[in-house]
């Protein structure tokens, strides 16, 4: 357990510096996440065009891990459609939970960083926080659709 | 607790390095450094003789209580009933009837919530709490509220994490039925001049509860002396097993209580038709109860009174002021919680630093503090923090493992600064 393989450069640096950080006014679709446990909370917006996330943004306080993990996010899922983002969900959540997993790094890219997280079994819910409080915003702005 | 000032003398005769050779936990490495304990409000270790008392019974002794004529229940029955006698004298109750024993303080809360509680409150009747109560001592009054359409009063706490006695004069009135109070803040360490309160709650003919989960580990408690009517603790926080506790009541009040679960053991004699119900204190002890948990927490008695407990409450004041002192030094650190009179628990933020994040550092060298919200909600929210860092002492603790929750402290920021 290497605290080197959690708190990697590129999560002390998106943890300071959080990319696309705010609110996004107006937002087609946004909802909130709460993590409880540890009081984590956060909000996500996005912008959709069609299938395509055209702007994505989120406010909220939390841990390094969970701030990180947001603004690596909003980096990663721009200009992606709504499969794409479920691919890359999976992918994330695979790499987050499963100690062998082995994720081709071309299609994480960035978030390859978040890697150190399953070492830490507390810390997982703090990385896909973001991630399931975007599906929850993404689900929302389907409803419409799939109830009609 | 105000005899840990005038105590402070008397400290330096504990024999801190023979006292944690008893506690065999405690002697090891936990991420290749070796554990510094610092959690010791969420939950105690155990000595040695705890934890022989239990293999003892279940090696020797260990039968069904109350039931059988054989030996070992006779044993195993002498065993837990001659537990409920050392508490008792622990806390200087009149009278064993008066020594129930639950799971631990949540369940005690629970029990005196429905069934002293819910029987005769009405819609309109207030419940006084704190601001600085664990969810423990808000939920049951919630349910309660929700049963029978009472009303929640908290008294309000200030920026130190003090209970407002001035509001609480106000709060309390003609509607109020019970106060129901911690005694020490889990989440701040603020202990609570209880005494002062009770007195006026006895003016107005109100009950009080008292919430000793963090109060008796750290403390000498005579809930005659306190003139307290209910008063709940739980065995692992004062060195004894888990899933133990003790509800004290009064025995005219216990008495008047109808019975909260039913099942063996509490019955006299049942048939289709009716039940007559056990004497105190067996009438709340549905079920076979937790005999080696009993027989536990009198072993951890007999420790705490080995060493005294106006000596461990003189010990962990230097240990407070210590911390206290080390941690406030340290640039960018603030103290959540600065009552004047405190146990040994500091709750601190780090600038820009999530507890979260502190929590994880520094297991990795090796120091359990607690982070979050240490099951006090409401009192993160008055101070405006998500969570706190808390490091929580006890007896077996020393200055050196508080040079290294600081120096563990100082490279957190180094590994997020």
């Amino acid at each position: 357990m290497d605290l080197k393989d959690l708190y990697r450069d590129v999560i002390v640096d998106h943890n300071r510096h959080p990319r696309n950080f705010g609110k996004l006014q107006p937002a087609d679709v946004h909802a909130d996440g709460h993590n409880p446990l540890c009081g984590d909370r956060l909000t996500m917006y996005a912008n959709l065009k069609g299938e395509h996330i055209t702007d994505v943004k989120f406010e909220g306080s939390g841990c390094a891990i969970s701030v990180a993990s947001a603004s690596l996010l909003t980096e990663a899922v721009k200009g992606k459609t709504k499969s794409e983002i479920k691919e890359l969900f999976d992918d994330v959540h695979t790499l987050l939970t499963q100690h062998d997993a082995v994720v081709d790094p071309a299609r994480l890219g960035k978030l390859a960083a978040l890697s150190g997280v399953r070492e830490f079994p507390a810390r997982v819910k703090c990385a896909s926080l973001c991630w399931h409080t975007l599906n929850a915003a993404l689900d929302r702005a389907a409803e419409p659709v799939t109830t009609e | 607790m105000n005899a840990a000032v005038t105590a402070t003398r008397s400290a330096t005769a504990l024999d801190i390095a023979a006292i944690r050779r008893d506690f065999p936990i405690l002697h090891q490495t936990v991420n290749g450094k070796p554990l510094v304990y610092l959690d010791n409000a969420a939950s105690s270790q155990r000595p040695k003789s705890v934890i022989e008392a239990i293999s003892r019974y279940y090696e020797h002794d260990h039968a069904n209580v109350h039931r059988g004529v054989h030996t070992l229940s006779q044993r195993a029955t002498d065993a837990y009933e001659g537990a409920r006698e050392t508490i008792r004298r622990f806390i200087n109750a009149r009278d064993t009837k008066e020594i129930v024993f639950v799971r631990g303080t949540t369940e005690a809360v629970n029990l005196v919530a429905q069934s002293f509680a819910r029987p005769g409150f009405q819609a309109g009747d207030e419940i006084l709490i704190s601001a600085l109560e664990h969810h423990a001592n808000i939920v049951p009054w919630q349910l309660l509220r929700d049963q029978v359409g009472a009303v929640l009063k908290v008294i309000p706490i200030n920026e130190a994490g003090e209970v407002d006695f001035v509001e609480f004069q106000k709060l309390i009135g003609p509607r109020t039925r019970l106060l129901a109070l911690a005694h020490v803040s889990n989440a701040l360490g603020t202990i609570v001049p209880v005494e002062k309160f009770i007195k006026v709650a006895k003016q107005h003919g109100v009950p009080v509860l008292l919430d000793g989960a963090q109060a008796i580990p750290h403390t000498a408690v005579d809930v005659q002396a306190l003139g307290c009517d209910f008063y709940c603790f739980s065995s692992h926080k004062m060195l004894g097993p888990t899933g133990m506790g003790v509800l004290y009541g009064k025995r005219e009040l216990l008495e008047a209580m109808p019975p909260w679960q039913g099942g063996g053991d509490m019955i006299l004699s049942v048939t289709f038709e009716k039940t007559t119900f056990n004497q105190l204190p067996w009438k709340f002890e549905a079920g076979t109860p937790h005999i080696a948990g009993a027989i536990g927490l009198a072993t951890a008695i007999d420790y705490l009174e080995t060493i005294g407990m106006q000596r461990i409450a003189a010990y962990e004041n230097e240990l407070l002021e210590y911390a206290t002192e080390r941690l406030s030094a340290l640039p960018g650190l603030r103290i959540v919680g600065t009552a004047a009179d405190k146990a040994a628990v500091v709750s601190f933020t780090l600038d820009g630093i999530h507890p979260h994040d502190i929590g994880t550092i520094l297991d990795t060298e090796g120091v359990a503090i607690r982070t979050g919200h240490h099951c006090a909600m409401p009192v993160m929210d008055f101070f405006r923090v998500p969570a706190t860092a808390r490091a929580s002492m006890s007896f077996y603790n020393t200055r050196e493992e508080i040079d290294r929750l600081v120096a563990a402290l100082e490279h957190t920021r180094q590994v997020l600064g």
